[in-house]
């Protein structure tokens, strides 16, 4: 996650590039964008931050360009006050937990009591990672090795 | 190697001699590797391969065996096995111990009509059909889950009872995300090496694990989530 947090950082200083050039040829002119998820590269809210330069105090409110990475698609929303960046929020997150994702897929519920009880009911030996007499002890297999041999 | 070993036999030749010989051949087949792979036992060939006492042209055909399976094991395992001959602290036990009562229970397998159940430490070897229970290794008291296996092997690694004492051979640090690996298949040695290799890779190991033909795997994470392969046999999960 950190790394992805890194990322995130250079992404903002990346997109802030991206928006400067933008800006001073392309001016305010993406029509309409709406501010939320969809998310049109330009200018979203707000005049021209060209032209904020003097003395505007308006919010301008810019999306970024669509990043591609390794995690998936990455698109930050910068806010810009006074000719500076406010707050910067991602609209598009990568699905960086693909990793996490595909682990999850893997997931098995918990057998319930009921179920596990009529189970063990018929258990021959016990598998674990009991490597101890101590633990041995403790152990069902202590237990099912007493009830097999005699007494 | 100080572990509880027991021997579970059934069938109509239980009660006969040769099952009583074949499972003191057993136990002795277990002394004997405990004498030559013993990491507590200061004469025993690992320990001298430790203190560079013993070259490779003095090794016991059976440490050359071991030497050899810990080097496909570190392969087949894409590092996370690793245990090199080449380093002091060189320390075959991860393998030795599901290769050494597989190799002991061959005793058992030689007599036909012997159903055979060997359980040292929770790593267990049969013939015929067997009721497994997996362990919780939050709650050694109680099980996870239960599955059937039919002449197969079953592994189990994890902290539990000791700690963490695997590491991930690639920071040098203790395991972490996983308490244990059951691993269910043909081998005992093979699927001792794959539950420990899985809990030093951590949880994304499911996904490894899930691609090796021939075995499943039970992995619980050490918030208490459990995954498997898709194949895992417990009829309870499946899906």
């Amino acid at each position: 996650m950190r790394k992805i947090t890194m990322w995130f950082v250079s992404t903002v200083a990346a997109v802030v590039l991206l928006f400067s050039y933008r800006t001073s040829t392309m001016g305010p002119a993406s029509a309409g964008g709406s501010t939320a998820a969809a998310g049109a590269p330009g200018v979203v809210s707000g005049g021209d931050p060209a032209a904020t330069n003097q003395t505007a105090t308006t919010d301008t409110v810019v999306n970024g360009s669509v990043a591609q990475t390794r995690w998936g698609p990455v698109q930050v929303q910068v806010h810009i006050s006074n000719n500076k960046i406010t707050g910067a929020t991602t609209l598009q997150v990568p699905d960086g937990n693909r990793r996490d994702k595909e682990i999850n897929s893997y997931a098995v519920p918990r057998l319930n009591d009921e179920v596990l009880a009529a189970q063990s009911a018929h258990i021959d030996t016990v598998s674990g990672a009991t490597v101890t007499s101590d633990g041995y002890l403790e152990s069902l297999q202590a237990a099912l090795d007493a009830a097999h041999l005699p007494g | 190697m100080g572990l509880p070993v027991s021997v579970h036999v059934r069938g109509p030749e239980a009660t006969g001699d040769a099952a009583e010989r074949a499972v003191a051949a057993v136990f002795a087949s277990l002394r004997h590797a405990d004498a030559l792979f013993s990491t507590y036992r200061p004469d025993s060939q690992v320990s001298r391969v430790r203190r560079g006492e013993l070259t490779a042209a003095g090794w016991d055909p059976l440490l050359r065996s071991v030497v050899t399976l810990c080097e496909r094991a570190r392969a087949d395992t894409d590092g996370f096995f690793d245990a090199r001959v080449a380093t002091p602290d060189f320390d075959p036990s991860g393998l030795v111990k599901g290769w050494a009562v597989e190799r002991a229970a061959a005793a058992l397998a030689a007599l036909p009509g012997l159903d055979f159940c060997v359980n040292a430490g929770g790593d267990v070897v049969t013939r015929g059909r067997w009721r497994v229970g997996v362990e919780d290794p939050d709650r050694p008291d109680r099980l996870i889950v239960a599955v059937d296996v039919t002449g197969g092997a079953v592994a189990t690694s994890g902290s539990a009872h000791r700690g963490a004492h695997i590491v991930n051979p690639f920071t040098g640090m203790p395991a972490t995300g996983l308490s244990a690996v059951t691993v269910v298949g043909p081998s005992l040695t093979w699927a001792d090496v794959y539950a420990t290799a899985a809990v030093a890779r951590g949880p994304e190991a499911v996904v490894w694990l899930d691609g090796l033909p021939g075995y499943e795997a039970l992995l619980v994470a050490t918030d208490g989530g459990l995954l498997a392969t898709r194949g895992w046999p417990s009829v309870a999960y499946a899906r």
